[in-house]
């Protein structure tokens, strides 16, 4: 017996009870979902990458890398790359420093709080196309209600305003502005799910070490500055690169609003591979613009791991 | 002293929670003042757009379900949204099951693994999928959506119920072993009764983040009739320059607030799992 | 027959070895305790009798049937963990129902064996609440009702008092050992605390470090410790170990005495220096230094509080231990070595 690796003994009755059968085969179906329609696709963009397939001619010749050639020698993408920087920067600064602030408002009681949160989550919870909606009929050319405000306040319209003679800002129609309006849904969008994940982020900060702190004198700011904000770091990484991720390689709200206008002013690299790829069927491109999502979500993925990890020791 | 700075404290809160509700919210109240004005009264750019400078109607409401597909959309977001959740549901309990008890030190980084391909985005993917959908001949109907969303529902809600069969104690189950259950049997007869509320978590996810996905719907779909609620109404109730402004902001208003509702209700389950472990 | 018979266990977690070719046998209707510190593998051994473990290697027969790679529910075993894993959900009437039912039996059945579990443990009036409606000492007895109901051939526990209050667990001691004789189930019970082994066991398996040190009645466990690690673990304060030449000596506070007033003839004397007495009431624990090197560089003494010798830090005197009382241990193996022989037992 001794030294002699035990055969387990095998009986078809409990075949069930073979844990690392069991265990196999219970995880199989969700790992064949991953890898059939999601590493088997991401294979085959790598592949239309460097072929030429159309969706007239979808037939796969490789030709190298002749098609990213081609993209990048593209002036509307080079200026979607760009954009999509400026878009997802912007918009994740600007809520991280709104969600910050209101984070630490939701922190208090308050009544009518319930209310108040529903209120606030609305722009995360509800559908993103039918908000986006909503907001564009607020940029309205016309009809908008910011422009209607700007003109009863005397800023806009009349022949000495401050933001012009016309009537209107036509804020979609303006490449700086309609940067600037897609920045700021994309920021309503986003702000709630980074705050919610602050608010879980603050209420796990041990409510003895800010007494403490109190105790010895902090005021507010330094609280802030030298014990919250420090513990509350891996918390508000995890915020930034999900919003990071979510708007680096969504095209939603410039699709609804712009479609990438004025003249792809407010392109972005999600929404060119798509009129690329999926509406002027030039599969090869649409694949090779996508591409290059790659290299910031490995990036980003690495810092997620990174940040968790980190976490779970201290 | 004290009691003013208490006040002042006070006010700032109610003055930024006022701002933040106004922010977040007015997009929503310009759809529902929108959806009950005259088109007279909307149209008017002298007047305060901000109320009711007329009687208030119901006619868009009625245009948007008499003379459009409104209806049909939603029929087929729930369709879509049900047959998306009970694939989830089927395919993400014994894989999260497995994960936490079965498959040991592998699990975790397996968890792990699978959590993180729900960061793949659709636009990386939606060019080779929409190959892959027609070569299945199932471009232009409900089936693509209900073979692609589990692709997002299934990271995410395998991983979120990873963390309820871990708060599970061990010992009921292995109780459970002893009592005389297979492994199946105390999986069935004692996990997951323990994680009902998991289970309605990853229930109310599945169907609401099937429910917003937008770019698939675009890339997959162009026929209306298939149409789902999300890319229905912004694709077919704007035709070329013609908004009808009136019908498109009530089926914006109604069909957001059911689901705003219902997922606030469970965001804090959904934070937890983005968090992952980072509050600790 | 043995009820349970385990022969050359071994286990692997890992790179670790937790269990170390572990054999014993359980008598019929003995009430069995698996004694040693956390980390030896007692619990391992526990789990691995009841299906939850596989050995690395060896094999498992319960009631004369080999069950090594069967699963639990294939073995007629009843377990109660130190959790108690009461079902939350269930209600205590579902909750000692729930074996039976998963064996299909009828209701009429199971109205009369849970009705008869409940008795017997007092919980009759309790059928209808739900765990977390329940005492400590409640959960307890509805953990061991639901482990009982269906007649088992062996009966596992894992520090089931564990969780009870100090002033609970005398009584709950009381309790189930009245129970077991009762019922006559052989039982396996797993526990650190040497008071629990020494007053439930008919017979004491000392474990550690993934090995059986011994197995004995706690009588012999005490008064002939097999080696020095049993020696050191049973007893509290635990048994003196002294330097002499290639042996240890080992003798029991209790009979290390001042040589005043002993009326034993075959004694053996020695020079103790008293540096500190602590007076506990009940009796008085003497430390201090002899002439030999001590293990762990002290040796004490336990008075009883009849004995009124007046004893002062810093003073030597002589104190005396029967010859009966010395063990002496191989120094570099620590087992015993079989030159005296003992008491008791």
């Amino acid at each position: 017996m001794e030294g002699v690796e035990q055969a387990p003994v095998f009986s078809l009755r409990y075949v069930w009870e073979q844990e690392r059968l069991l265990a196999t085969v219970m995880i199989a179906p969700a790992v064949l979902y991953v890898v059939a329609l999601i590493g088997f696709p991401f294979v085959l963009a790598i592949v239309y990458s460097l072929s030429d397939a159309t969706t007239g001619d979808p037939a796969l010749r490789l030709v190298g890398l002749r098609t990213f050639g081609l993209v990048l020698r593209d002036p509307v993408f080079l200026k979607a790359l760009q954009n999509t920087f400026v878009f997802t920067l912007a918009s994740q600064v600007l809520v991280l420093v709104l969600a910050k602030i209101l984070a630490l408002v939701l922190m208090e009681d308050f009544p009518g709080k319930r209310l108040v949160r529903f209120l606030i989550l609305l722009p995360w919870t509800a559908p993103i196309s039918l908000s986006a909606i909503g907001w564009l009929w607020i940029f309205d050319s016309v009809f908008s209600p910011i422009d209607w405000i700007a003109r009863s306040l005397g800023l806009l319209g009349g022949p000495e305003a401050l933001l012009g003679s016309e009537p209107n800002l036509y804020w979609l129609g303006r490449p700086f502005l309609a940067m600037a309006s897609v920045i700021l849904v994309q920021t309503w969008r986003i702000l709630p799910l980074a705050t919610v994940i602050l608010l879980a982020g603050l209420t796990a900060i041990p409510r003895d070490i800010l007494d403490a702190a109190q105790v010895d004198g902090a005021g507010f700011w330094r609280r802030l500055f030298q014990v919250i904000m420090p513990m509350l770091l891996p918390v508000m990484s995890i915020a930034f690169l999900f919003g990071f991720v979510f708007t680096f390689t969504d095209m939603t709200v410039v699709y609804v609003l712009t479609r990438g206008g004025p003249v792809n002013s407010t392109q972005v690299l999600a929404s060119w591979a798509f009129f690329k790829g999926i509406e002027a069927g030039d599969l090869a491109q649409g694949a090779a613009v996508a591409l290059f999502f790659f290299p910031a979500l490995a990036g980003v993925t690495t810092l997620i791991l990174l940040v968790a990890r980190r976490a779970e020791v201290s | 002293m004290k009691d003013l700075r208490a006040l002042r404290k006070k006010g700032a809160i109610y003055a930024a929670a006022l701002f933040f509700i106004c922010f977040g919210a007015f997009p929503f109240y310009w759809m529902l003042i929108t959806a009950f004005k005259r088109d007279h009264d909307l149209f008017n750019p002298e007047s305060n757009p901000f109320l009711f400078n007329e009687p208030s109607t119901l006619e868009h409401v009625r245009l948007l379900f008499g003379q459009t597909l409104f209806m049909k959309y939603v029929v087929n977001t729930f369709l879509v949204g049900g047959a998306v959740v009970l694939i989830t549901l089927v395919i993400a309990i014994p894989a999260a099951y497995s994960l936490t008890r079965l498959a040991g030190r592998w699990g975790e980084s397996l968890g792990v693994g699978i959590f993180l391909t729900y960061l793949v985005p659709p636009t990386l993917l939606f060019i080779p999928l929409s190959r892959v959908i027609s070569f299945l001949k199932l471009g232009e109907s409900l089936w693509s959506l209900i073979l692609v969303y589990p692709t997002f529902t299934i990271p995410f809600c395998t991983w979120l119920l990873m963390g309820f069969f871990k708060s599970i104690p061990r010992d009921i189950e292995e109780q459970a072993l002893i009592d005389g259950c297979t492994r199946i049997g105390a999986m069935v007869r004692v996990v997951l009764p323990l994680s009902t509320s998991g289970i309605l978590t990853i229930v109310i996810f599945a169907f609401t983040l099937s429910m917003q996905e937008f770019i698939y719907a675009l890339a997959f779909i162009s026929v209306s009739a298939h149409k789902t609620v999300s890319i229905g109404v912004p694709t077919e109730l704007v035709r070329g320059d013609v908004f009808r402004w009136g019908p498109l902001m009530a089926a914006a208003l109604i069909s957001s607030i059911p689901v705003a509702v219902v997922y606030s209700l469970f965001l804090d389950r959904f934070i937890a799992g983005f968090t992952m472990g980072a509050t600790k | 027959m043995a009820q349970v018979q385990v022969t050359g266990i071994t286990k692997y977690f890992g790179e670790v070895k937790v269990l170390d070719n572990v054999n014993l046998a359980t008598r019929k209707h003995e009430f069995l305790v698996l004694l040693g510190p956390s980390g030896c593998g007692k619990t391992t051994l526990l789990r691995i009798i009841a299906g939850l473990e596989r050995p690395t290697r060896g094999e498992v027969l319960i009631g004369g049937r080999e069950v090594t790679g069967l699963p639990p529910r294939a073995r007629n075993i009843a377990m109660v963990f130190q959790s108690y894993a009461l079902y939350p959900h269930m209600t205590v009437f579902e909750n000692i129902s729930f074996p039976l039912r998963t064996q299909n039996m009828n209701r009429d059945a199971i109205q009369e064996k849970v009705a008869w579990a409940a008795g017997l443990f007092g919980i009759d009036r309790l059928l209808e609440r739900k765990p977390r409606e329940l005492s400590g000492g409640e959960r307890q007895r509805v953990a061991l009702a639901r482990a009982i109901v269906r007649m088992p051939t062996v009966f596992l526990l894992d520090e089931p008092l564990s969780n009870l209050d100090a002033k609970l667990r005398a009584s709950a001691r009381e309790e189930l050992q009245t129970f077991q004789k009762r019922i006559g189930i052989t039982t396996i019970y797993v526990t650190h605390d040497q008071v629990e082994a020494m007053g439930l066991g008919n017979r004491i398996v000392v474990m550690d470090q993934g090995r059986v040190r011994q197995i004995g009645t706690p009588l012999q466990v005490y008064w002939e410790p097999a080696d020095t690690f049993v020696a050191t673990f049973v007893g509290s304060p635990p048994m003196n170990l002294v330097e002499q030449g290639e042996v240890l000596m080992g003798f029991r506070p209790e009979d290390f005495l001042p040589i005043e007033g002993r009326e034993e003839e075959d004694v053996e004397r020695f020079q103790f220096e008293v540096t500190w007495v602590e007076n506990l009431g009940a009796e008085r624990l003497v430390y201090g230094n002899m002439a030999f090197q001590s293990r762990n560089g002290r040796v004490v003494s336990r008075l009883a509080p009849n004995i009124r010798v007046s004893l002062e830090a810093g003073k030597t005197y002589i104190f005396a231990v029967p010859r009966l009382g010395i063990k002496l241990f191989d120094r570099n193996t620590g087992m015993l070595l079989r030159r005296v022989s003992g008491v008791g037992g």
